[in-house]
This record gives C-alpha cells, sequence and structure tokens, in this order.
C-alpha cells in the first residue's frame, strides 16, 4: 500500500507489523512519536503487545533486557539523551546477547541543548555491542526495521536502526508498505536461545565472573559481531527476493569509473546524491558511497568499495571531540592502511545539531574531493 | 579444579546452563552483620524465607530449620520482615 507517512509514523506503522511481545519506551524527541502512535495501537487493541510505560530510558532498556531474557520479541525507540541515560544497559543487552530492536532518531547530545538531527547519539554508542544501521529515507527506515528483526534474532545481538531526528523523523514521504501478513511470514515466529521463565530448564542469567571467564565470555561476544555481516546480507537479500527492494551492506552510486567519492550516512545521502549528478553532467567523474552499517564495521567491504579510487571523502555527522575528526573518518582510514594503493582521504564534518547542510555544501566537498586538496584535517562544514 | 573452558565452548549470551553452580562460590564471607536466630521465639510464619534475596534460609517440612551461613551475606532483610512482635531473628556484628 502507498501511504504518505513520517519517518517516526513509518516506524510505528512497521513495528505494529512487527506485532513485538513487549515495548518497554519513555518517549524522548524526536523520536517521541513512535511510542506515541505505538502505544495508541496498543490502546485500540491493533497489537498483541504488552506496552510497559517505565520511568525513564534506563529503566526502559531494564525492562526490554529483562523481557528478551524472558525469551519474548522485544523493541523500544529513543533518542539523544534518553540512549544516553540508556548507556550503561546498552552493554548489558549486548554481553547477555538479547536481540532488542530498538528504532532511533538520530538526535545531538547536550551541551548546549539541541533537539535536532545528527548522528551523535548512535555514535556515542559504538561500543556497546549493539548492531547499527542509518538510513537514508523514512522508505529505507521502514524496510530496515523490518530486517532488523530477523538480523537481531538471526545474529542473536541488539539493534538499532537510525533515521536522522527531524529530517526523516518527521518529513512526510511517500513510501510503500507491505501487507501485515508477508512482514509477519518474512520475520517468522521468534525461537530465543534460552528463557529466565523456562523452569524445566533454569539457567542463571547476568553472572558475575571473574579473571577466569570475563574475558572469555568477552571474546564470545566479539565473535558474535564478527560473524554478523554474513547474516545482515543474507537477511538483506531474502527481503529483495520477497519484497523487491534491494539494500547492501554499502550502496555505492555513480561509483563506475569515479576517481573521487563521498562516504557518508543518512538523509545527507539524498542531497549528495543531487550533487553528484550535477557534477556528473560537467563531465566530473565522482560518486557517492552510502555506508548503511556502522557496526558491524564492514571493513573489507569498504576497502573492495574504496581501493577503486583516488580520492574519498568522508563525512561525519558527529564528531568524536578527540582531535582527529569523526569516528566514521578514522575507522575508514584505519580500514584503508593496509591496501598497497590507498586513497587520500579527506575528512568532513557536517550538519551537528541539525545545521543544515545545503546542495551547495555537498558540491563543495565534491570539489575538493575531485580536486584530492583541502587545507586542514578537518573541515567543518558552514561553521562560521 | 575443573579445567577451564575455552570461549568457543561458552553458551552464548554468558549464561550459566547449570544454576547450581553459584554453590561453588560461598559469599557468606562478605558479611558484616550476622543475623542471629531464635528458634523459641520464631512463629514460622516463613517471612524470611520469602524475601531473603539468596536462598540462605533453611526450610525443613515448613518450619524454619536455621540460616546458612555459607551463602547469608548480611543484609538484614529477615530481620526487617520478621514480625515486630516476633523479632526471632536479630542482626548482631559479625565477628570475625
Amino acid at each position: 500500500m502507498i501511504l504518505a507517512k513520517t519517518g517516526n509514523e513509518a516506524l510505528a506503522y512497521a513495528m505494529r507489523q512487527i506485532n513485538p511481545d513487549v515495548v518497554a519506551a519513555y518517549p524522548i524527541t524526536p523520536s517521541t512519536e513512535i511510542v506515541q502512535i505505538f502505544a495508541q495501537y496498543v490502546s485500540d487493541g491493533k497489537v498483541d503487545s504488552e506496552f510497559v510505560a517505565v520511568e525513564s530510558e534506563h529503566s526502559a532498556m531494564a525492562a526490554c533486557i529483562g523481557s528478551a531474557a524472558s525469551g519474548c520479541r522485544t523493541m523500544t525507540a529513543t533518542a539523544s539523551q534518553g540512549l544516553m541515560l540508556m548507556h550503561e544497559m546498552l552493554f548489558i543487552a549486548g554481553g547477555l546477547r538479547l536481540p532488542i530492536v530498538m528504532p532511533i532518531a538520530s538526535r545531538s547530545v547536550s551541551s548546549p541543548l539541541n533537539i535536532h538531527g545528527d548522528h551523535s547519539d548512535s555514535l556515542a554508542s559504538r561500543d556497546s555491542g549493539w548492531m547499527q544501521f542509518f538510513c537514508e529515507t523514512v522508505q529505507e527506515g521502514y524496510d530496515t526495521l523490518i530486517q532488523c528483526v530477523k538480523i537481531a534474532e538471526r545474529a542473536s545481538l541488539p539493534v538499532i536502526c537510525a533515521v536522522d531526528g527531524f529530517i526523516l523523523s518527521h518529513c512526510m514521504e511517500r513510501i510503500e508498505t507491505f501487507e501485515d501478513a508477508p512482514v509477519r511470514e518474512f520475520i517468522g515466529a521468534y525461537k530465543p536461545n534460552w528463557n529466565l521463565l523456562d523452569y524445566k530448564q533454569p539457567i542463571l542469567v547476568g553472572p558475575a565472573t571473574m579473571q577466569d571467564y570475563f574475558f572469555e565470555f568477552k571474546r564470545s561476544q566479539i565473535e558474535g559481531m564478527n560473524q554478523a555481516l554474513p547474516i545482515i546480507e543474507a537477511v538483506q537479500a531474502e527481503f529483495k527476493q520477497k519484497f523487491g527492494r534491494g539494500y547492501g551492506i554499502i550502496d555505492e552510486y555513480r561509483c563506475e569509473d569515479a576517481e573521487a567519492v563521498v562516504l557518508l550516512m543518512g538523509s545527507a545521502c539524498g542531497t549528495m546524491r543531487d550533487a553528484v549528478d550535477t557534477m556528473r553532467n560537467q563531465g566530473k567523474k565522482v560518486g557517492m558511497v552510502k555506508l548503511r552499517v556502522f557496526r558491524p564495521w564492514p571493513a573489507q567491504v569498504l576497502k573492495e568499495s574504496l581501493r577503486k579510487f583516488k580520492t574519498v571523502a568522508v563525512m561525519d555527522r558527529a564528531d568524536t571531540v578527540n582531535a582527529w575528526g569523526g569516528a566514521l573518518f578514522t575507522e575508514t582510514t584505519s580500514a584503508l592502511y593496509d591496501l598497497d594503493a590507498r586513497p587520500k582521504v579527506l575528512s568532513y564534518v557536517y550538519g551537528l545539531g541539525g545545521k543544515e547542510f545545503s546542495l551547495a555544501d555537498a558540491a563543495t566537498v565534491l570539489e575538493q574531493a575531485y580536486a584530492g586538496r583541502k587545507e586542514d584535517l578537518v573541515t567543518y562544514i558552514g561553521v562560521r | 579444579m575443573a579445567k577451564l573452558k575455552s570461549w568457543k565452548e561458552l553458551p552464548c549470551g554468558a549464561i550459566i546452563d547449570d544454576p547450581k553452580a553459584v554453590l561453588d562460590n560461598k559469599t557468606g564471607a562478605w558479611r558484616s552483620q550476622r543475623p542471629c536466630w531464635s528458634a523459641e521465639k520464631c512463629i514460622h510464619c516463613l517471612n524470611c524465607w520469602i524475601f531473603c534475596p539468596d536462598a540462605a534460609i533453611m526450610v525443613k517440612d515448613g518450619k524454619m530449620t536455621g540460616i546458612n551461613y555459607d551463602y547469608c551475606k548480611g543484609c538484614g532483610i529477615c530481620a526487617n520482615v520478621c514480625p515486630t512482635k516476633v523479632q526471632a531473628i536479630t542482626m548482631e556484628e559479625e565477628r570475625k
């Protein structure tokens, strides 16, 4: 069915179709509506889900962990300060290998206070053992959230599905939704690895471990993330087969014979596409590499793609405040380091706190990438 | 001591599939306060057994029989939930 939906509406709609056993959530801008609309579905009897209205995001994630440990398909939604308050619990969900699925509307992190879109919240959670997807459009958010359920459960890893706050969460787009039945057929029934409430097979969840076992358990968790990429690729292929829309770990745009490309995530890819088209019309060989999966970090995939180009401009919508640029920049350069012939990598930070990223900005980045040089190590686009 | 397992042998999600393994970790040494139980005063309401966050209250045939000091960490919840008039459990300083 073709519908007009904002990002939040589309994500809530996907959640209704997923029909999770439990949703425990505490609403926060800009993802408030996901929780609000889902709560309405619960009130209207449109889902079978148990909705737990908690008193904070820390409690939301704690309730999700308890629910997932009890063998329930579990979802929540948050953003920004909410994700920060969950931080401690994120690592516990990761370590327990609980396939919790969490759409977020990416937003800056205070201070100063700002409610608008950038990737600071999700990127600050990058070491918590959650997979992370970034979406370019509302359509992609809807499709990806449905995929995420299957990916999380197959990989036994929790997952964040991020759409840019306001830019996607609040903007209406024409999207093609699926009927409920094929969505439920696609995600299938959830078969948990274990269930805390199964008294016939008692287990202990969340043990204390000492020097003798902690590292071994972490090594086992790390292996889960190591094995996740082929699972993501398989689910994306199954999705394409069933629904006809295909997504990659990365999606290349006009990269054939390109000399310079821009690597970025999220809604700004749409702006960049336009700028690429304009430059291509001028005969300049430029392209775009859209990164959809940030965790697991797809180093091999990026290496195979980016080795073909002379210059790669990496654009971060968050700064790590480490005096060395954004996470995407540092991780991309490290992925390319052991190539014999490496492309030149330029670092850009853009759009913090929702600062507009215009077509002119995109064109400037492409021109500099095409020229293969710029002055500073890190360029802060549009900062006065 | 049993041979330590490699990471490949561990269950996904750090669960312990043999919950009885916790019996090997005697946690009573953490105690700074010790619950003292009076068999004479006890009315066997089993509030202590219900509320003990470990499993340190020993019960046989529906009757409280004592406290397992191998695992009791001295939290004092049992003394707190023991009915006010009864006071069959009182907390005393642990002597090393």
